[in-house]
């Protein structure tokens, strides 16, 4: 973009992309706002006037906010330990020669095109069912008896769930990562006296530490809106309410559009938190 | 003690047998540099000395133990790679001492060896930095220093001067010249660039497609090559070689006659031609002489104030005692 002019071209070009996503932006954040500071019930009474802050005040006081806030977390930080720590040891698995490479990372990749509300059913209902679920018949073949996984493991469940889902992400993206370390410095780390666990610890997990923030931060903003894992299998009971779910279940199973808008506010303040923190790690960690 | 011998060693990828069998022996303290066109094989030899590739078939001594399944850190030999191989997320100081940590070696002995590298390569204020921070001869002496702390039996070095610019090269050819002056280890130094070659070793191993064309020091190289592949790869510039009828009046299929063995004159001469291209170096002139009815071009060395141009005529005489003779076999004879 040398000139004044192919600049304010480019301006102009770029300009109904952006105003597109900016109406789509404001619109219903600002929508949020307004119903926020209403008391706004549509089965009882519709518009009830302004009611300042108590909308706000009334989401952090109920008794399920805490624990929505802690499933919230348990589940984030669940599934990002548990698709760090096996993306990493699959990435370097394929990342070995092997026959059927292609195929093999092709079937790796295959959960992340299963749309989140199938692979829930899928799991609730072919693995976890109790009765007719694989679990329940391979616990039985040990003589064991089945778990009830979505009542009695229900966070684990959950986890195992979106972990699943999301592992592909992960190790696509950190096999790349391993991909692109040169493997003179293995070479010359081996010739060092390096074991292949002391070789993993110095010189490739260093190497993936930039991917790892990545795959950190992209997860965690995709995490904290999970909502059909849950709406599919635990509809939030047993300790599954999410910040997301409550939400929901304020806007929709009470019929409380002010509530649940505000407990959307705190959802985009939220995030923005877990944002900037993440955004300075990683800031730090591509700097380097 | 650094003595490697290499007996019979063959290596293959699949169907394609890289290194035919080959006998080499590297006497403890010599400086011996593997030179060869690209793809010749010689980094592949390296390899197959550091560990880092399995030998097909043969046997690897160093110091008269057979080293063959020996995996490479056991070996005793350090290695500077190509691209340095640095480790980007620690400290120089971190970087040398890395060997040594990994032998559990004590924190005192450690910062003794680090220290004492440090000063023999100039890196001193540099102990902190990353290698990002550093500039390309900089990364090369840490390179050099991770492999001196761990004082091993030979350094083996891969093309290790082929990432910095000209300048630079000939600065760090120096510096590991001095260093194996001064520590005197057996050091095996590949390259396909025969000037570094022919400056830096005590001996000198031509390569082409994983065969051994000729071992010697570099003179014995010059003078003497055993056939025309090493005749045409030490020197520079290249010999001149030269078919039929003159080649035939020596009793030759083939003569080679070295650019500063020819004598330029203006009056008459044993052979004549066109001055094509003049390279004026300021020490040196070199001539591009055509339509000698010899070959293509004959290349000449004149003096640096030698003033022929483009396009003028001139008249060669070579030395007739340093005439090279090669028969249809490709082997010099005398």
């Amino acid at each position: 973009m040398a000139t004044q002019h192919s600049r304010s071209a480019a301006r102009f070009m770029m300009a109904p992309a952006v105003i597109l996503l900016l109406g789509w932006m404001l619109v219903p954040l600002t929508m949020t706002l307004w119903f926020s500071f209403k008391k706004y019930l549509p089965l009882r009474g519709g518009d009830l006037g302004w009611v300042g802050f108590d909308n706000y005040v009334r989401f952090v006081s109920s008794s399920s906010f805490w624990p929505a806030v802690q499933a919230t977390l348990v589940i984030v930080l669940g599934v990002l330990v548990v698709t760090v720590c096996l993306g990493v040891l699959l990435a370097i698995l394929l990342d070995q020669p092997m026959w059927g490479q292609g195929v093999v990372r092709i079937l790796v990749i295959a959960p992340f095109f299963v749309m989140p509300t199938v692979s829930a059913l899928v799991w609730k209902n072919m693995f976890m069912d109790p009765v007719n679920g694989l679990f329940a018949h391979l616990w039985k073949a040990f003589g064991a008896e089945p778990i009830s996984w979505l009542s009695e493991a229900s966070l684990f469940s959950i986890i195992l769930i979106v972990s699943w889902q999301w592992l592909p992400f992960a190790t696509l993206i950190l096999l790349t990562a391993i991909q692109s370390l040169d493997s003179e410095q293995l070479e010359a780390a081996e010739m060092d006296g390096a074991p292949v666990l002391k070789r993993f610890w110095y010189i490739i997990l260093p190497h993936l530490s930039r991917a790892i923030t990545v795959v950190v931060l992209i997860q965690t903003i995709f995490l904290l809106s999970i909502f059909a894992e849950i709406f599919v299998t635990t509809q939030g009971s047993f300790g599954t309410r999410t910040l997301t779910y409550l939400i929901y279940q304020r806007v929709l199973e009470s019929q409380n559009v002010g509530l649940g808008s505000a407990g959307g506010v705190y959802a985009i303040i939220l995030a923005n938190i877990v944002a900037i923190f993440l955004m300075r790690i990683v800031g730090r960690n591509l700097d380097a | 003690m650094g003595r490697i011998t290499l007996d019979n060693v063959t290596k293959s990828f699949g169907p394609v047998q890289v290194i035919p069998p080959l006998n080499l022996t590297i006497e403890d303290g010599e400086f011996t540099v593997f030179v060869g066109p690209s793809g010749c094989g010689k980094s592949t030899l390296l390899r197959l000395i550091a560990g880092l590739e399995d030998v097909s078939s043969g046997e690897i001594r160093i110091d008269r133990q057979d080293a063959t399944h020996v995996p490479p850190a056991k070996r005793g030999l350090a290695m500077v790679f190509q691209s340095y191989a640095l480790y980007p997320h620690m400290s120089v100081r971190r970087n040398i001492a890395f060997p040594l940590r990994m032998a559990k070696m004590d924190q005192a002995e450690i910062d003794r060896r680090v220290n004492s590298a440090a000063e023999v390569l100039n890196l001193g204020d540099y102990l902190d930095r990353r290698p990002g921070q550093l500039s390309g001869g900089q990364r090369q002496r840490v390179a050099i220093g991770r492999a001196i702390v761990r004082e091993p039996a030979a350094f083996l070095f891969d093309e290790p001067l082929s990432n910095l610019d000209a300048a630079l090269r000939v600065g760090m050819r120096l510096e590991i010249s001095e260093l194996h002056e001064r520590l005197r280890t057996t050091m095996i130094y590949v390259t396909h660039d025969q000037v570094e070659a022919m400056t830096m070793a005590d001996k000198i191993v031509v390569l082409r497609a994983g065969v051994i064309e000729q071992v010697g020091s570099p003179l014995e190289l010059y003078r003497t090559p055993r056939n025309l592949f090493v005749a045409g790869f030490i020197g520079s510039p290249r010999m001149n070689l030269i078919e039929g009828p003159e080649a035939e009046r020596r009793g030759a299929h083939t003569i080679g006659i070295r650019p500063e063995h020819i004598e330029v004159t203006e009056g008459p001469g044993a052979w004549s031609g066109t001055v094509g291209v003049a390279e004026h170096l300021g020490s040196d002139t070199f001539f591009h002489v055509h339509e000698t009815g010899l070959a293509e071009t004959i290349t000449v060395r004149a003096g640096g104030e030698v003033g022929f141009d483009h396009g003028d005529r001139i008249h060669l005489t070579p030395r007739e005692d340093l005439i090279h003779r090669f028969g249809a076999d490709g082997l010099r004879f005398e």
